[in-house]
Order: C-alpha cells, then sequence, then structure tokens
C-alpha cells in the first residue's frame, strides 16, 4: 500500500520535474559546460580551451560596456519604479477623486506587450515632432533631441520604458500590502494625534518592509530581464550605448552565432542572479514568503 | 490612507486640504503619462494618416488603417499561433502543476522538501535567460521552428506549482477523509476536492501565465523563422521593422490589433484582473 502511494507521488511529479530539469537547470550546467570549448564551425568540431572564452570576454570592451549598462539599467529602475508604485498605490488605495480610472490608467502597462509598446514609444521619442520633444520643447523651450539616437540620452528612453511598464506591476503588491494593514493601527494614531506623514512613516511604512523587500528583488530579476523593447528599438545601440548583458547574449548567440562565447556571457548572468538571490535569502531569512 | 478619521484644527485645514489637491494633480499627470502611449495609438488609428502628427479635434474618422494594417501581414495567422501558443502553454501548466503541487502539498518527506527547493531555483533562473541552451536543445529534439517549442521550456512552471501548492495546504484535512470514506482514490480526492477549491488560484494564475506568453518576445523570435509558427509580438516586430517605412497610423492599427485581446480581457474583468494579480503576487 505505501509502495503505491510512493508510486502514484513519483508519476504525478515526474513530467513536472523532468520538463524544469530539462529546461532550467541542465541547461544551467550545460552552459558551464559549453563556456570551456570553443564554438563548432563548420568541419570544425568543439575543442575543449579552459577559460578562453572568459578570457575573450575580460578583453572585450562591448560586454565591460553591456555589464555596466545593465547595473545602470537595473540600479536606476528599482528605486524608480518602487518609489512610483507605492505613490500609485497609496493615491489609489485613498481619497483621491476618480481612484479606478486611475488604477486602470496606472495598470494598464502591465498587460500591454512590450513590443507594442516599444512601436509606441519609438514615435514618442521621435525628434522634433515626437511628444516629449513638444512636451520638453513647451515646458523648458528645448530643441529636437535624439532621445535613442544618441549616447547620453538612450540609455535613459529605455530606463524610462521599463519603468513606465513595471510600477503599475508593483502597484498591485503594495495595494494588497496596504488592505492587510488592520484599521485599528490607523485609528490609535489619530487617537494620538499623528499627522498624515507621521502615520506614513511609523505605521505603513514598517509594515510595507517584506512587500518592499519583495519587489526589489522582483524588480532586479527584471533589470537583467526585460529587454524586449530594446531589441527591438536600439538593437543595443547607437554604439553599444543601450546593449546589456541579454541583448549581448541575443546578439553573440544569434546573430554571430559565437555559442561559446555566449555561454560565457550567459554564465555571468547566472552569476549575477545567484548573488541576487543569496542576498535575498540572507535578507529575508529562511522564514517568510517561501514557505 | 482611508482610515485617517484624523479631525485638525482649524489652522491646519486649509492646508491639508491644498495638500490633498497637490496629491490628487500628481496623481491625475502620473496617470495621464501612464495612459499616453495608448490614446496615442487610438488617435493615430482611427484617423487618416496625416493626423497621426497633427491633433485637431474634429479630424475623420475612419478604420482603414486596422484593414490596412490585417492585410499588410499575415495577422489574422500570427493571432492563431499566439491563441494556440497561450492555450498549450496554460493548459500543460495547470494539468502539470496540479500533480506536483498535490504531492509538495500532501507529502511531509524530506525528500520532497528538497525537490521542492529544486523547484524554486526556477523564479529566480527563468528560461528567458537561457536561450543559447535551450535553442540548443530544441534543435536536438527537432522543435525549432513549432509552437510547441516555443513553449516547452516554460510549461513545467514553479511559480504556478507554488502557488497550487500554498492553495492545496489550505484544504482541510476533513474533507479528504470523507471523500476517502465515501471510497474516492487519490486522483478523485484531486480531481472532486483540492482542484474545486482552489478555483480562484487557477484563475489567478491562468490570467497571469496567458499574459505573460501572448506578450513574450525574445525566446519566440530565438526560435522561430517561419509565419507558420511566429506569435503576434514577433509578427508585429517583423512587421514594423520591414518595409512599413513610418507609417503611425498603421503601425499603430497594428500594435492595438495585437494587444486587443488581452486589453479588452483586462478593461472588462478588470476587478478579476487585479485581484488575481494581487493574489498571484502574495505569497
Amino acid at each position: 500500500m505505501r509502495g503505491r502511494a510512493t508510486l502514484h507521488a513519483w508519476l504525478m511529479l515526474g513530467p513536472a520535474m523532468l520538463l524544469l530539469v530539462a529546461f532550467t537547470h541542465y541547461p544551467v550546467v550545460a552552459t558551464l559546460w559549453h563556456s570551456l570549448f570553443s564554438t563548432p564551425r563548420g568541419a570544425r568540431p568543439a575543442r575543449f580551451v579552459g577559460v578562453e572564452n572568459y578570457a575573450a570576454l575580460a578583453d572585450d570592451p562591448v560586454f565591460w560596456q553591456a555589464l555596466s549598462n545593465n547595473l545602470l539599467y537595473a540600479l536606476g529602475t528599482v528605486p524608480l519604479s518602487i518609489g512610483l508604485a507605492l505613490a500609485m498605490a497609496l493615491w489609489v488605495n485613498g481619497r483621491i477623486a476618480g481612484r479606478a480610472a486611475l488604477r486602470v490608467a496606472y495598470f494598464t502597462p502591465t498587460v500591454l506587450p512590450m513590443i507594442a509598446v516599444a512601436n509606441l514609444w519609438l514615435f514618442f521619442y521621435t525628434p522634433d515632432y515626437g511628444l516629449v520633444d513638444r512636451i520638453t520643447g513647451f515646458l523648458f523651450g528645448w530643441g529636437p533631441t535624439n532621445w535613442i539616437g544618441s549616447q547620453e540620452t538612450a540609455l535613459g528612453a529605455m530606463m524610462a520604458i521599463a519603468v513606465w511598464k513595471e510600477a503599475g506591476f508593483f502597484m498591485i503588491f503594495y495595494l494588497a500590502a496596504l488592505q492587510a494593514i488592520p484599521p485599528v493601527l490607523y485609528e490609535a494614531a489619530s487617537v494620538e494625534g499623528a499627522s498624515r506623514f507621521t502615520v506614513f512613516r511609523r505605521v505603513t511604512l514598517p509594515l510595507l518592509g517584506p512587500t518592499t523587500l519583495f519587489i526589489a528583488v522582483n524588480a532586479l530579476i527584471n533589470g537583467f530581464r526585460l529587454v524586449d523593447h530594446i531589441i527591438v528599438m536600439t538593437h543595443g545601440g547607437p554604439d553599444n550605448a543601450t546593449a546589456l548583458l541579454l541583448t549581448y547574449i541575443y546578439e553573440v548567440g544569434f546573430r554571430f552565432w559565437d555559442t561559446a562565447q555566449a555561454s560565457a556571457l550567459t554564465m555571468v548572468l547566472l552569476l549575477i542572479l545567484a548573488l541576487v538571490a543569496l542576498a535575498q535569502f540572507t535578507l529575508l531569512g529562511r522564514r517568510t514568503h517561501y514557505r | 490612507m482611508s482610515a485617517t478619521t484624523l479631525t485638525p484644527t482649524a489652522a491646519a485645514q486649509p492646508r491639508l486640504r491644498l495638500g490633498l489637491w497637490l496629491e490628487t494633480l500628481a496623481a491625475w499627470t502620473l496617470a495621464l503619462a501612464w495612459a499616453a502611449p495608448l490614446l496615442y495609438a487610438l488617435w493615430a488609428a482611427i484617423h487618416p494618416t496625416g493626423y497621426a502628427t497633427r491633433f485637431e479635434l474634429f479630424a475623420p474618422l475612419t478604420l482603414d488603417n486596422f484593414t490596412a494594417a490585417w492585410n499588410a501581414a499575415p495577422f489574422p495567422r500570427y493571432m492563431l499561433n499566439s491563441v494556440l501558443l497561450v492555450t498549450f502553454v496554460t493548459g500543460c501548466q495547470f494539468v502539470l502543476g496540479t500533480l506536483a503541487a498535490f504531492v509538495f502539498a500532501r507529502s511531509s518527506s524530506r525528500w520532497a522538501g528538497v525537490l521542492f527547493a529544486i523547484v524554486l531555483v526556477q523564479l529566480m533562473i527563468m528560461p528567458d535567460m537561457l536561450i543559447v541552451e535551450n535553442y540548443r536543445t530544441m534543435r536536438a529534439l527537432g522543435l525549432v521552428d513549432t509552437v510547441v517549442g516555443i513553449g516547452l521550456p516554460y510549461v513545467a512552471s514553479a511559480f504556478g506549482i507554488f502557488l497550487l501548492r500554498q492553495t492545496f495546504k489550505q484544504v482541510p484535512k476533513e474533507l479528504e477523509d470523507a471523500a476517502r470514506i465515501e471510497g474516492c482514490g487519490t486522483f478523485g480526492i484531486l480531481w472532486k476536492v483540492y482542484v474545486p477549491l482552489a478555483r480562484p488560484t487557477y484563475l489567478a494564475y491562468g490570467l497571469t501565465s496567458v499574459s505573460y506568453h501572448w506578450n513574450n518576445f525574445l525566446w519566440p523570435l530565438v526560435i522561430t523563422n517561419t509565419v507558420e509558427t511566429r506569435p503576434l509580438t514577433v509578427g508585429l516586430a517583423v512587421f514594423a521593422s520591414t518595409d512599413q517605412g513610418i507609417d503611425w497610423a498603421i503601425i499603430s492599427a497594428a500594435t492595438l490589433l495585437t494587444s486587443a485581446p488581452l486589453l479588452l480581457a483586462f478593461l472588462l474583468f478588470q476587478r478579476q484582473f487585479v485581484q488575481s494579480f494581487m493574489r498571484a503576487g502574495i505569497r
């Protein structure tokens, strides 16, 4: 009887585990393995080259630029989208007129495909007659700016799109957390005569701590994953100003077909994610969230 | 802060009101910025091309851009591919996730715990980032340029297993015992007790999954090369990058066509959508 239950359990777990290992765990190991070999070309099979691919990466200025771009992209979008998400959640949860409409407006980018969004933003960023130039021209009297065509502004323009896409999604988590705060706490604070700001700082904010950490981890992962718009809008250009790790992996792996080099690049990305996971683990402890 | 029943002194009242007024202004400005791309797309798509950059209140209306976009590229085929893809992925995720979550929720053995930890690795390292190696696997399996090839890496989802396990864990043991006395087997219990009770979770997970895979781009771009398999996102990217030049009206129409199914579903069921994403997010 007991043996049959175990058999059942394995049969039920089997398909999911098999596919999970085949497309998540195996590729990680295989990436490491293939990053130690040369790319097979034509009649020449792959041969063991040790850390040669990594040495080539270290000598590759584009890799270093993609890495620093990506860190900037992640560190820039994470606090911005968290801050905006919190503001949105407070507004939507508060007393402001037309809250339902606000919620729809904030959340809509979440359900739009990044590719569709990229087309629209491409128009917004068009020099001279695009909406961004019109607004900056009207407000500050700035001349035409080639937002995605010049090296100084291209990465910032891409970050703006990422923040726009994510903030409404993260708002949802804050909204859930805000609604879970017992009203008794606010009543107590109002009896004490606390100001709105004090209530926010001393009651609301501390209770949102775990949610903020959870959102931060997700935003950080997205900082390395959310690259669709870059691939269609700038192809990592101009002159690699918007190249990120994943866009560079795509370019090296599927445009130059240098799979060995792309594997080494992927290992760098995986290493960063492992560090994020480690940081999350130490910060959150074992107890919260995933139990 | 709906619960702040503050009774400020008379002197503080105008300042408070000004603060609220400023906040309302900020909230609405942000909302406008957030809605702007979609509003613009609507404007450009329902007016003749010349009005894409000129905003006149009484510009003539037209639906020609939609027909032009629909006929300019094989969008019906792309749409079909997307529907097939999303159905395949979400359907398989439900079946595999349910079976695995059931075991994880009921087993207290140490091995189940270890396996579950292995599953959770995927929350951090997603197939999205393993495109090089997964492409190699798909080539070995002969699944390059197939809809199955696009969906397969996502079919076993740690997120889904995790979500369903949390829900299944809350099912009272008494219900299971009762079903067993009625003569239900393991699968009977799963099907008649656990699955019906987890319906809200299925809805929540289904909506997040459908929108994720409808919108997914990089992996489908890599693994497909023909019209017969490309989903809408890749089709739209191909369409917008080729001969179109910059006819914003047609591109806007194509963009709306691509987003329409999800967008309509969202606007019609927005309460369920938001609650679903919320439920899926609370861990």
